[in-house]
């Protein structure tokens, strides 16, 4: 029964995802076809042909039920500036995305929760101090920024535009170092970023679990502080945290847009500086639909592992 | 004792954070009216570009030969009007939506419920960037695109908040004794969920802050103003990084940072006096 209607809420979340996708980019005020073709010279003509290749012409519900079933068949459209259709420039670019984020997500949880625990369990020292200031100063930093000043500081020590070399040997091992050299700036911009709030979330949620009864007992049965902390709070402390670190994908999502942008890291990111500074209304629309459906999808997953870690959860 | 002192040094921080806010207001106001417009004119101005600090120019100058110095200090207004704008419609959409879906059940709260936790998810960021890039560009269409994509996480608190109060006995009493859903909002509902809302709100200028500088380096604030995002927007369009124009980087970043931190302490300070540990 919980599982259908985790289900069913995902899907009516998708739904509502395409609903927005269609009415974000044509209830608003203003004609898309003229600010797709702003600064370039057009006759009425040309912008009724436009019009009448994009659907425009016809009433909304009808425009509404031929982007619902051409999204249901994977069809999102053609891009204005690629003039290929927007599903293929899509998946073009998300390989480079997933291993940018992969990456940084994989240490940035692993860094964060660790630092989360040591600066909880030592609640006041100087390392939860100075752990605690750095979280918060980073998370005040604009991401973007900090990049832009990475690159400034390490000068030529790692490239810092594209994600490979034109000159590179083409053998695998050549090419694997070359895109993990590239790798190093964004990554560690992302990292910083995104570090910062999973240390933060695990501190309190760790923090939580410092007074409860348990710990009391696992002291009494003489455990050393050590492993009271790694067998009996941290176990419990962990499972809030992941499944918050999954919440908040869309944070990583965000992140990645503005890192892409200042590397010129060739993923999704950056192609949504390219659909924004077109307008390429089409693209973006493919690109929030396929983002936003992304995040849906992993708030699933967030919710069935939670399940299935935590048998707790299965009770409520 | 520890919580004493974790509790003096969030007043501390707290109050170093509204310093940091008082000199940005005070910088934001006279900038304006101390500046002369030739200094900022593009045409007009006469110094040479990228010129390092030193005298007449303490911040050096940008690709264009205007003073850095000026050009932040006209900037700091922009950053905290679309700033504290943004979070007060962000908040103020949070508070209604929360105390309406709080208050009534049945279907309105079930919709209210599930529209907030469908934008909760998505990632601000991205709906932010769709209406500013559909919408005419300008001060107002970002404040609208940061207002109307971050007031879930308001909204979900101020609901849980609303819940709690009304599960209070003289909640009951009121009610008991003819109270409709007015008074009970405005008498006991609101004043319970003020507080609330105030840490909320200074917590959202910080990042209303950070989205506003964010859009502004993706090139979409309003281009005929000057704001610190829009700072960095120029300086990476026109090559500071590899220039490695320090100057031109370093303070408009560090500006952002410093009345973001200090929102954010204010906003810590207020929970820890608001929301005393139990």
């Amino acid at each position: 029964m919980r599982l259908a209607g985790r289900f069913g809420g995902a899907a009516l979340s998708l739904l509502m995802v395409a609903v927005l996708g269609f009415f974000l980019f044509r209830v608003v005020p203003g004609d898309p076809v003229v600010s797709m073709t702003r600064g370039r010279p057009t006759t009425a003509a040309m912008q009724a042909e436009l019009r009448a290749q994009f659907g425009l012409d016809r009433s909304l519900p009808e425009q509404f039920w031929s982007y619902f079933t051409s999204l249901l068949r994977g069809d999102l459209g053609t891009s204005f500036t690629f003039r290929r259709p927007v599903a293929d420039v899509i998946l073009e670019r998300l390989g480079p995305t997933v291993l940018l984020v992969g990456t940084a997500t994989l240490i940035a949880v692993l860094l964060g929760l660790w630092l989360g625990v040591r600066s909880a369990w030592r609640r006041g020292s100087a390392f939860d101090r100075v752990t605690t200031g750095v979280s918060l100063t980073l998370w005040a930093v604009p991401t973007f920024w900090l990049g832009m000043l990475l690159m400034m500081v390490t000068g030529d020590l790692f490239p810092s535009r594209g994600m490979r070399d034109t000159d590179t040997a083409p053998d695998f091992v050549s090419q694997a170092l070359d895109v993990g050299h590239h790798l190093v700036l964004p990554s560690v911009t992302l990292v910083a970023v995104v570090c910062a709030e999973y240390a933060l979330v695990m501190r309190s949620s760790l923090l939580e679990e410092m007074h409860a009864p348990y710990l009391t007992t696992a002291r009494a049965k003489g455990l050393r502080d050590d492993l009271v902390r790694r067998r009996h709070a941290v176990p419990n402390a962990v499972l809030p945290a992941i499944t918050l670190v999954f919440l908040r994908f869309g944070l990583v999502v965000a992140g990645a847009i503005t890192t892409e942008t200042v590397f010129s890291w060739p993923g999704l990111g950056l192609l949504f500086y390219d659909a924004l500074t077109g307008p390429d209304y089409f693209l973006l629309q493919g690109l929030l639909v396929v983002t936003a459906g992304a995040v849906v999808v992993m708030n699933l997953l967030a919710d069935l592992l939670h399940g299935v870690l935590d048998p707790r959860v299965k009770v409520v | 004792m520890s919580t004493f002192r974790a509790g003096l040094l969030a007043q501390r921080t707290g109050t170093a954070g509204a310093a940091v806010l008082v000199a940005a207001a005070v910088i934001a106001l006279v900038a304006p009216l101390l500046i002369p417009a030739d200094a900022l004119d593009v045409t007009r101005v006469t110094a040479a570009a990228w010129q390092l600090p030193g005298a007449g120019h303490w911040l050096g100058t940008d690709h264009t030969g205007r003073s850095v110095a000026l050009l932040m200090a006209q900037g700091t207004g922009t950053s905290l009007f679309v700033g504290l704008t943004a979070a007060v419609l962000s908040v103020g959409i949070g508070t209604l939506v929360g105390v309406l879906s709080g208050h009534f059940g049945g279907l309105l709260a079930g919709a209210l419920l599930r529209v907030t936790d469908f934008f909760l998810v998505l990632p601000a960021l991205v709906l932010a960037i769709a209406l500013s890039t559909v919408l005419p560009r300008g001060l107002g269409t970002i404040i609208l695109a940061i207002g109307l994509t971050s007031w879930p996480s308001t909204a979900r608190m101020v609901r849980a908040q609303t819940l709690t109060i009304e599960a209070r006995p003289f909640v009951e009493r009121a009610r008991a004794l003819g109270g409709g859903h007015a008074h009970v909002i405005g008498r006991h509902v609101l004043p319970s969920v003020v507080p609330l809302v105030l840490v909320n709100a200074t917590l959202a200028v910080a990042s209303a802050i950070v989205a506003e500088s964010t859009l502004a380096f993706l090139g979409l604030g309003d281009p005929t103003r000057i704001s610190w995002g829009a700072l960095l927007h120029q300086a990476q369009l026109h090559g500071a990084v590899p220039q490695r124009a320090w100057w031109y980087l370093l303070p408009p970043g560090l500006a952002i940072v410093a009345v973001v931190l200090a929102f954010t302490l204010v906003g810590r300070a207020l929970e820890a006096v608001v929301t005393p540990k139990r």
